[in-house]
Order: C-alpha cells, then structure tokens, then sequence
C-alpha cells in the first residue's frame, strides 16, 4: 500500500516580519498586521486572495505577552473573507499551525493561507521580569494549580527552564554531555546575530563568559535560556498550482513531522533525554527520499540551548546521545560549517519569537537571503523545528529549481 | 528546623484526592488497576494499560530513587533558600511510576541520579505535599 504524502501540494509563497526588539511598546496587533502585511507583499498577494488563517497559540490574555493576537483580531482588521482557519494552543508545537494550514491548501479547503505568530512578552513583562509563570496568577491571590500544571508548580518548578534542566541533567548523566559542549549553542547563535541585523543580543560571547553566567536551574545558565521579545512572524502557506505566476519562486514542503508517540508530559515522557522531537522528527523522514545528510541548513528551536540538541538527535544529524560532541567546539554547525544551526541567531541571541523565526530563517536561507549571514553555497534543502517537551513540530522544505 | 516555603498548591478534586491528601496518614498513594494491577499517575478514570475502571488508592512503600534532578537558582517567586532541588524521581513499586518532587535534607554535594529516597510530607492546610529525604544506609 502506498500513500501520498499530501504536504508536498504546499508551498511557501512568502514571509514577513515586523520590527523586532525588547520593550518596543508598540500595540501586538499593530506589529501583528505589519507582519501579516509584509508576507502578503512578499507573495505578491492582495488580501482578497487569501482565504485561510493559522495561528499559534490563538488569543490568549495569560502568559503575559505570550499571544499578540488571535484569529479573529486579524480577520477582522484585515477584513479576510477565510474558507478556513485555525488557532490553538493543542498542537504538534508552534509550527503545528503552518503544518496545519499545509494539509488545508493539500485538502483544497483553502488556497493561500496567511500564518502568523505575534508575541510581545518584553513589554508585557515589564523592567527586568521574565516570570510568565503560573497561567498570570500572582503568589498571594490564592491561586490553586489544575491539571497538568498540579504536579509541577506545588514542586516550585515553575518554569521550563526548571522542567528542561530535568531532562538536560539526566542527558549530562547518561551520556556525558558537558556545559562545554551545550554553551556551543548559545556561541554559534551569538556569532550569527552578530550578521543580523535585527537579532537582539549581537555583542561577542565567549565561553568563559558563558561559563561564568549565574545559573538559572542547573545544568543550565542565563544564557542558556532565551530573550523575550516583542515582534511577529508571518508567513504564506498555498497551493502550489495556485503560486506559480506569484512573486516569488515557492519554496516545496517536502515533508512534515508532527507525531507523538509517547506520553504528553515533560516528566512522564518514556526517555527523559528526549522529547516528543523524537516522534516528530522520525516521521519528517519517513516521508521523503532526502536525508538528514542532504540538509543544507537547519533551524531547531532554542527556547533553551538544550532542546536544540535533542532536536539534532532527534532529526537524525547524530546518534541518540552524541549531541554534545557533534556540536563540541562549535565548527560544525557555524556559518561555514557542515551544518549551519540557527544562522539568526535563534531566540537566544535572536529574541524568543517562538518557533515561526525559524522556518522564517529556513525561507530566507533558501531564496539565498540572508544578506551577511548568508549560508555560502546556495543551501537546496532546509529544515525548521520548533517545540520542547510534548510539543513538536518540523518541515522540511527545498528551494525552487 | 527549614522555614516552610511558599507553594503553589493543586486544587483537590476526587479524581486526585487520594494523593494530595494521602500524606495526613503518612501514605503516598497512587491509584491501582484491580484488574491488571497497574498503578495510574496522574490519576485517569481508567487503567491507560488494560482500560478497566477498577482504580483504588493504594498505598505504596514511599521508596524511590532520584531519575534526575536540578538545583533551583532563580528566584521566580521569593523565597529564603535558593538553590532548592527539584527531582524526578521513579518510585520503587513500578518503573516509569514517576512524581516531580523537591528532595529535602541534603546537600548539595550529596544529591545524584540513583540515589535512594524516601517520601516525606508537608502539610499546607488540606494539602499534603510528597517530597523525599535521602535514605542514609546506617
């Protein structure tokens, strides 16, 4: 028996971002549409012809800063007349919803659908705080924890720094990963942004500065965690037949990776040195000839240094395990490297856009971009990932011919 | 003796009664398939293993062992004793039967992945909150 695997009938026809910075005070819808707005020129597209709308995570007004805007806000500022649309928080991680919308246009339910994801936690947070804990709630209000949050913040393990220095610890412990090895994540995205010019941390860290961080929940340091920021991404999901004649030469979802097999939790998960990456990342290459060696770049989510390693085990770059010493010394995965990881610097240099500035980077990267952080040789084939824990979601995408 | 620190705690329903509320007897109880003898956490109406709806608390021994752990520096809400350690730790009775807890009463020098401990419990009210101390071989 053989299947068609649907997602190679979408493309990306177009990207965008707004401005992107700490504290910018500006309204999240205004940087939302600006966003949204860009991608649309970037296509070559009116907004009449968009008739989709994805987003991750939809309105939310807890975390602080955490959603900019939900579907609704931006079909009604953008007076969409929408076939289809989807925004959550359950999905296979932040690209979940750009998965989403390819199986739309794949389907045939929607042509062109506009993706978004709009944080602005810098200016929600405030001078200084990063918090976001607690779903809002302050420490006096009486606040009881439910569901799966009961069994992580009566532990005072109130963040994912503390639920993913859980899993890197016992990584370190099983395999011999050191914070050497792990701080090559947080240097190689700092030198990319040092070439972006909208990355947001781009002085030069070294590794004794990194070492000599204050830790934040050990085995894991301040900069080991990334920035809050204030920006949105946005970007073009179609049709391919229906992105021919447009602005830009599509880049080919090859294929998508959104599995869970195991458990969803961050401590009931089977093997704690991985992630639902795992399942997600197994899928994205049973589903396309390409393999992990025919990937030219890869963007592999870094809301904290560690997930991008278990993303490159996960998605096959090395053996389960031999992360650190894949990544060791940082040659490897540096602009010029065999693997060039996270040319924007990631969210740790690059501000916590949440997953979409990755697959944003993998566009730029193939339609060759990337100005002078530019991966040299014309990459064919890019991989973005994005999630931690039990969220997970991938694409592999290749440049047009 | 340690200031008690500020928790966060769970909201006690009946589904999850027995294991926040275990502790006023001394018991760390989990629920139990009467069918298959598996034990559930986080508690479900039905066994995830064989699907029956024979589930009944059940104390177990409290002994465990420390899957991983990190120690605590930032101060996401005050409190007097930064660092403070956070564990997973795999309780004796089933493997993969796992609680994220805090260990209390050791140094840091002394906690390890392997290491053997036990259940201990602080009351907050209703709420009796499961965290394990080392167990010292004499």
């Amino acid at each position: 028996m053989s299947v068609e695997f649907l997602e190679k009938r979408a493309v990306i026809s177009g990207i965008g971002q707004s401005e992107v910075g700490r504290r910018l005070g500006r309204d999240p819808l205004d940087l939302t549409l600006d966003a949204c707005l860009a991608a649309l020129a970037d296509a070559g597209l009116e907004r009449g012809q968009i008739d989709g709308l994805a987003t991750y995570p939809g309105a939310m007004a807890t975390p602080p800063g955490f959603s900019g805007a939900g579907i609704a806000e931006v079909q009604d500022a953008l007076r969409l007349n929408l076939d289809w649309y989807s925004g959550g928080l359950e999905q296979p991680g932040q690209l979940g919803s750009v998965i989403e919308a390819c199986l739309a246009v794949a389907c045939g339910v929607a042509t062109h659908v506009l993706c978004f994801r709009s944080v602005w936690e810098a200016t929600a947070q405030g001078k200084g705080r990063r918090a976001g804990i607690m779903g809002g709630a302050e420490a006096s209000s009486g606040f009881r924890a439910t569901g799966e949050l009961q069994w992580t913040l009566p532990f005072r393990a109130y963040s994912a720094a503390n639920w993913i220095a859980l899993l890197a610890q016992r990584h370190f412990h099983e395999y011999g990963t050191t914070r050497e090895q792990l701080a090559q994540i947080a240097l190689v995205a700092r030198r990319n942004a040092a070439r972006n010019p909208n990355a947001i941390y781009r002085d030069p860290l070294s590794l004794e500065e990194y070492l000599a961080a204050r830790p934040i929940s050990t085995p894991l340091c301040l900069y080991d965690c990334d920035v809050p920021a204030d920006g949105a991404t946005a970007l073009v999901v179609s049709r391919a037949e229906a992105a021919r004649d447009l602005r830009r030469r599509p880049l080919r979802v090859e294929a998508v990776g959104c599995a869970i097999h195991g458990r969803p939790s961050w401590d009931q998960w089977d093997d704690l040195t991985s992630m639902a990456a795992r399942d997600a990342g197994s899928m994205l290459w049973r589903r396309t000839q390409l393999r992990p060696a025919d990937v030219d770049v890869a963007e592999l989510y870094d809301g904290f240094s560690f997930l991008t390693l278990a993303w490159l085990e996960a998605l096959g770059f090395c053996g389960k395990g031999e992360s650190g010493p894949f990544v060791e010394g940082g040659a490897r995965i540096a602009l010029d490297g065999e693997l060039p990881l996270n040319t924007q610097g990631g969210q740790l240099s690059g501000g916590r856009l949440h997953g979409y500035g990755f697959l944003h980077e993998a566009c730029v990267q193939l339609w060759g971009e990337g100005g002078e952080r530019q991966v040299p040789g014309s990459p064919q084939v890019a991989v973005a990932a994005a999630g931690g824990g039990p969220l997970a979601g991938c694409l592999l995408l290749t440049a047009p011919h | 003796m340690t200031q008690t620190p500020f928790r966060v705690l769970p909201r006690v329903t009946p589904r999850n009664e027995h294991f926040w509320t275990g502790g006023a007897r001394g018991e760390l109880r989990f629920l139990r398939c009467g069918a298959c003898g598996f034990f559930v956490h986080p508690p479900t109406p039905r066994c995830p293993t064989c699907l029956a709806k024979e589930l009944r608390p059940e104390a177990v021994s409290g002994r465990a062992r420390v899957v991983s752990y990190t120690w605590n520096h930032q101060a996401w809400v005050p409190a007097p004793d930064h660092p403070y350690p956070i564990a997973i730790v795999e309780i004796a009775e089933q493997p993969g039967l796992r609680l994220m807890t805090n260990l209390v009463g050791c140094g840091r020098d002394e906690v390890h992945i392997g290491m053997a401990v036990r259940a201990t419990f602080e009351q907050h009210g209703d709420v009796y909150i499961p965290l394990f101390e080392p167990v010292r071989e004499p």
